[in-house]
């Protein structure tokens, strides 16, 4: 990277230097994304929640429409053309995504209905066959709750104890917590990559290495990086990596678990079905080699072939360009927001994605999303499936703003007056 | 679109930032907590009885305008009423801000708690104005549990 991906120290208004996206592109790509030129109460919508979730570009919406008019057929096994199509559409979108998160093998790319799904498969194959009494899970105070919740119902039933690394107020893990809490009772460790509140990048890295140490398998949460950041679960080394389509500009219910192949060969299966076998007889059933042995029942294809065209999209672009670009949006808007009187930024870590998260003495976030939205601008407010980070923190909730490549500086101004149109009304 | 204004009346915004009634009670017959999950709202209601008669109000915690103000607004028309007029003022304030904005036929006056009525144009802010009538329903029966609106 040539842009130091350093937090948000001072911004200075810098003109396009040719390395993220300039103005006029960003203009285009915004041609792209049919629900960007929306009016709500005639005025152009301010979409800041792509946390939660993004805007899909036309050839998405597109590639959904084209497999369901004119490619729709059950995929494996079919001896017509049409199904031999689909699985061809269906296995090409496995090796998009493949090469997307710089995994070795397809196969090492199993499809999910999301993150959350991904996680559980983890939990309750490899976590059952592995974790024992006494044993440890090792997490993070920022985990979303998806990675919190599997976690506790393993370390439940199986009388195993779950440990969280602590957080510094900037929101950035205390490392040296890292090596104090790892032993030879951790079995997995489970940390996202980039907090859904606080927009802190985590050296992964350093976790991995420290955890396989110990003899312990890792499971990033890639959630909110894999959109936003180029990531290579191969160099970072990790056992387990799940993220989520439809944050990547890709359509809802599909999502994606990596593994290991060597670590995955040694799981039993998830859910049993069709597909995910070789052979059944009622005494004895082979099951199928990977991905296929943790895919049960008809996938969803159309999902899955979206979610390629939306990683062919963001390719298209190039996603470093796009995480140089948020990057220096989110220095404005942090740099913007915090000018306003009585606005408190939460999450301050050094390396941090495009999530602004603030707080105001004198309006409830909630009441601050609704005056937003009054003017236009979506933003999230509450506890954004993270409470035991809010309660770390000392609030019940944030009101979040949460950036794409396809928002504006235009758009943070239109954030920015919203916020001091929430001071006219309560301070 | 509504506007927002309707929501956040001047009254809302006066018991916001300076709510009656908004202090512990020492020597309460029944008091109860209210969450709202929505918006982490954490309300404590406090009623002291005196026979039938709602001697005392009040109520803690913190939570976001609506329900705050909501709380606030209903402890300032309680006090002396009796516990049957305060469980058919429940039912009003219910039917006020759940009911179809279009239909204006039943708009009877509720005096102070006109100011939420607007919360009906937000089908999910009512669980907030709410809040705090759940759990001084609660409190009523005097069994101090928490009540969730969710």
């Amino acid at each position: 990277m040539v842009l130091a991906m350093t937090g948000v120290a001072a911004y200075r208004a810098q003109p396009y230097d040719g390395i993220g996206l300039s103005a006029e592109e960003v203009m285009r790509i915004r041609r792209d994304f049919p629900l960007l030129s929306v009016t709500q109460n005639g005025r152009p919508l301010v979409y800041l929640d792509n946390a939660a979730t993004s805007q899909k570009p036309q050839v998405v919406i597109d590639a959904l429409q084209a497999y369901y008019a004119a490619q729709n057929a059950n995929i494996h096994r079919g001896v017509y053309r049409l199904s031999e199509q689909a699985t061809d559409l269906f296995d090409s979108a496995r090796k998009r995504v493949q090469r997307f998160l710089g995994a070795e093998l397809s196969c090492e790319i199993i499809f999910t209905r999301g993150a959350t799904e991904a996680i559980n498969l983890v939990a309750q194959t490899y976590g059952r066959k592995n974790v024992k009494r006494g044993d440890e899970i090792l997490i993070s105070t920022m985990e979303h709750h998806s990675n919190i919740v599997p976690w506790q119902m393993l370390c439940e039933e199986k009388g195993a104890t779950l440990r969280v690394i602590p957080i510094t107020d900037d929101g950035e893990l205390v490392l040296e917590e890292v090596e104090r809490l790892l032993n030879e009772k951790t079995r997995i460790v489970a940390v996202t990559q980039v907090s859904n509140v606080l927009g802190t990048i985590n050296p992964v890295k350093h976790v991995i290495d420290a955890a396989h140490a110990v003899g312990a398998r890792v499971l990033i949460d890639g959630a909110q990086s894999a959109p936003h950041m180029r990531v290579n679960v191969k160099e970072m080394g990790c056992d387990f990596f799940v993220c989520s389509g439809h944050k990547i500009y890709g359509p809802t219910g599909i999502g994606i678990l990596y593994g290991r192949a060597e670590v995955l060969e040694t799981m039993p299966p998830w859910q049993g079905g069709g597909d995910m076998i070789l052979s059944v007889t009622f005494e004895k059933t082979l099951y199928n080699d990977l991905p296929m042995k943790f895919e049960a029942g008809t996938p969803h294809i159309s999902g899955a072939i979206g979610l390629g065209a939306a990683i062919d999209y963001v390719e298209k672009v190039g996603i470093d360009r796009m995480a140089m670009y948020e990057h220096e949006l989110m220095r404005y808007g942090a740099e913007r927001l915090r000018a306003i009187e009585g606005v408190r930024l939460v999450g301050t870590a050094r390396k941090k994605t495009g999530i602004l998260s603030f707080v105001m003495g004198c309006a409830h976030p909630h009441d601050i999303g609704q005056i937003l939205d009054d003017e236009g601008v979506a933003i999230r407010a509450g506890h954004h499936c993270a409470q035991p980070l809010m309660e770390r923190l000392g609030i019940s909730a944030t009101a979040r703003a949460s950036l794409a490549f396809y928002n504006t500086r235009e758009e943070i101004d239109a954030l920015c007056s919203a916020v001091e149109k929430v001071r006219e009304v309560f301070c | 679109m509504p506007d927002k204004r309707a929501l956040y009346e001047q009254v809302i915004i006066d018991h916001n930032r300076s709510p009656r009634n908004f202090r512990t009670m020492e020597d309460p017959t029944g008091s109860a907590r209210g969450h709202n999950p929505l918006c982490g709202d954490i309300l404590t209601v406090y009623v002291r009885m005196d026979g039938d008669l709602i001697a005392d109000v009040s109520f803690t915690g913190s939570g976001c305008a609506i329900s705050k103000s909501s709380a606030s607004i209903m402890t300032s028309v309680l006090k002396g009423k009796t516990r049957q007029e305060a469980e058919h003022m429940f039912v009003k304030f219910h039917h006020m801000v759940t009911s179809d904005p279009s239909d204006t036929s039943s708009a009877e006056d509720l005096g102070k708690l006109e100011a939420l009525r607007g919360v009906r144009e937000y089908p999910i802010r009512v669980k907030c104005a709410t809040l705090a009538w759940h759990a001084l329903a609660a409190a009523l029966e005097g069994d101090g549990r928490t009540v969730r609106t969710e």
